[in-house]
């Protein structure tokens, strides 16, 4: 679709460096129809929904986060340039990105960062916000992140045999006959249960939960 | 006596449970107490925060009121306000938990909130949480590790892998370094083992990529085992059982994947201080790593008995049936449907 197509132009774009990148992004912005405020309200958004103090709205875009993330090849946008879309409005584009599930949550970013951004806990905004919108790259990720809360709200802990398996059935089912030795190995040395333990206050943790999804609705 | 109150975390009751046994094998001879936090649950991992913010705070949230209830540190006696966590993901949840709540009041009312939903409540900052090296180097010190010696492991080449979530965002400035941190290379100094320099020693070993994204994951085991493998290590050394699992359980795969043959055992760093205090390899759970460990500790006289071995390896030319990647080509196409 047309807007898409833009989408694309603009990645070309920011890949070559920062000189060219504001004033395209001007261009980009009006064509888009954003006003200014609208550009920093998905910053802000993204800002409040991110726990602990996020400043993101400081970022100077010096590129540092991507440099030093080592799955970076692997992103569609670095940090650095998904930041940049988030502050000129590009709210379907950020969240579709896959950045934020490639993105393994190791803070090499985040203490080089010299504007102390807290990336790695803005990752985990976008993926919440990805959720909801039903806006995700063809990822696996999500389901993995649901299948692991579901566990760790029915037992209170979570159960790698358990984990694993149902995933690997759902996602990667030929990858399955070639896990085998490995799972067979771990089972054998003792080292995956094969069932879940199960806390004992589970009715107390499923009290504060529940509590908490509300509160997160209304937050 | 040194006593804390100890938060566990799943894996180490299943795929990590060496080095929850190597480590109730060294508090002795430490003269360490830990007691464990009643009725704790799993601190969400990574995978919860993706999810629902508010719950995943929560989740952490309920294990730091439950230990403030079982030792409160204002009016209890003897009591202590340190929680040891003995793995890095579980340790940074918690610490970050704590942090946030501070940092952010209105996060901390709204999980003081949900947690009064059962009964509970956590004053953020009521509570010390440290990860096991730092009891072990800096409360324990190691002085007192280094006489507990009796067999020190002279001539064992290792690389000491401290991984990404340890050291790094250091709420609590508890490190030598974000990116380069000692605390595990003196230790296993003081134990007496041949420590070989590793740049690599914070990068990450994938984490849940393993599960979601095998090709992400395989490449950066593959940059640590490679580099560990080039500077003549005998072994890898952590403390952490993701790292643990991902760099041991995922070698073979990650072989598979790149046509490579690496042997690389990686032990947990409680393994080898069981070790050179004079313990049995069995113990220590050693023996229960995909990739034995055997050779590399009878470099050092130590025997480990032969277990039964699981199912044969997969023979390196079959390959392992990949799920198909997607080229950003096609991920463009898709998007543009
Ligand atoms: S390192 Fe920090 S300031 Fe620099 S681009 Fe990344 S987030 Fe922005
Ligand atoms: S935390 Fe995420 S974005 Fe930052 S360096 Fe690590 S993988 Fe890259």
């Amino acid at each position: 679709m047309d807007d898409r197509g833009h989408a694309e132009q603009r990645l070309v774009w920011f890949g070559c460096g920062t000189e060219a990148m504001m004033p395209q992004m001007t261009d980009e912005r009006v064509r888009a129809g954003l006003s200014h405020e609208e550009d920093l309200s998905l910053l802000h958004e993204v800002s409040m929904k991110t726990a602990g103090v996020s400043r993101l709205e400081m970022c100077i875009q010096c590129g540092t986060c991507g440099g030093s993330c080592p799955v970076a090849k692997d992103m569609d946008h670095t940090p650095r340039m998904l930041f940049a879309m988030l502050r000129a409005g590009m709210r379907e584009e950020v969240l579709r990105s896959n950045t934020q599930w490639i993105c393994v949550s190791c803070y090499h970013c985040v203490v080089r960062c010299p504007q102390e951004v807290h990336i790695a806990d803005v990752m985990y905004t976008l993926k919440g916000m990805a959720i909801k919108a039903k806006l995700y790259a063809n990822s696996t990720a999500p389901d993995f992140s649901q299948t692991f809360v579901d566990m760790v709200e029915s037992y209170g802990r979570s159960f790698e045999m358990g984990l694993a398996s149902r995933h690997y059935l759902k996602h990667f089912p030929l990858r399955l006959p070639g896990m085998m030795p490995m799972g067979l190995g771990m089972i054998t040395k003792g080292r995956m249960a094969l069932t879940p333990k199960r806390i004992k206050h589970m009715d107390q943790l499923t009290k504060i939960l529940n509590r908490a999804k509300q509160l997160e609705m209304t937050s | 006596m040194n006593k804390y109150l100890l938060y566990p975390g799943c894996s180490m009751e299943s795929s990590a449970k060496a080095y929850m046994e190597s480590l109730n094998a060294i508090v002795e001879p430490l003269d360490l107490h830990f007691e464990e936090i009643e009725d704790w649950n799993c601190c969400g991992a990574t995978e919860y925060l993706g999810i629902n913010l508010i719950p995943a705070y929560s989740l952490i949230a309920r294990n730091l009121a439950l230990a403030s209830k079982q030792k409160n540190p204002v009016n209890g006696t003897g009591g202590t306000r340190t929680v040891v966590a003995p793995c890095s993901a579980c340790y940074l949840n918690l610490a970050k938990a704590d942090h946030y709540m501070q940092e952010r009041p209105a996060l901390g009312l709204k999980v003081n909130e949900a947690l009064a939903a059962g009964d509970l409540q956590y004053k953020a900052g009521t509570l010390d949480v440290r990860h096991l090296i730092d009891i072990l180097v800096y409360d324990v010190g190691l002085e007192k590790i280094r006489d507990a010696v009796v067999r020190p492991l002279t001539g064992l080449k290792v690389v000491p892998y401290m991984g990404c979530m340890l050291p790094r965002p250091d709420y609590q400035h508890r490190w030598s370094d974000h990116e380069h941190p000692t605390e595990l290379d003196d230790l296993l100094r003081a134990l007496g083992a041949d420590v070989i320099d590793y740049p690599l020693t914070t990068q990450c070993c994938g984490g849940h990529m393993t599960q979601i994204g095998p090709e992400t994951a395989f490449e950066l085991i593959r940059r640590l085992v490679a580099d560990a493998d080039e500077r003549g290590a005998q072994m890898m050394v952590t403390v952490c059982p993701m790292c643990q699992m991902n760099v041991d359980a995922y070698q073979n795969e990650m072989n598979n994947h790149f046509g490579t043959d690496y042997h690389m055992p990686i032990l947990f760093f409680t393994q080898l201080m069981g070790l050179a205090f004079g313990r049995e390899p069995k113990e220590l759970g050693i023996g229960a790593e995909m990739v034995n460990s055997r050779n590399a500790l009878a470099n050092i006289g130590v025997e480990v008995p032969v277990t039964q071995e699981p199912a044969a390896p997969r023979k390196k030319d079959e390959g392992l049936p990949m799920p198909r990647r997607w080229t950003k080509h096609e991920d463009r196409k898709e998007a543009v449907k």
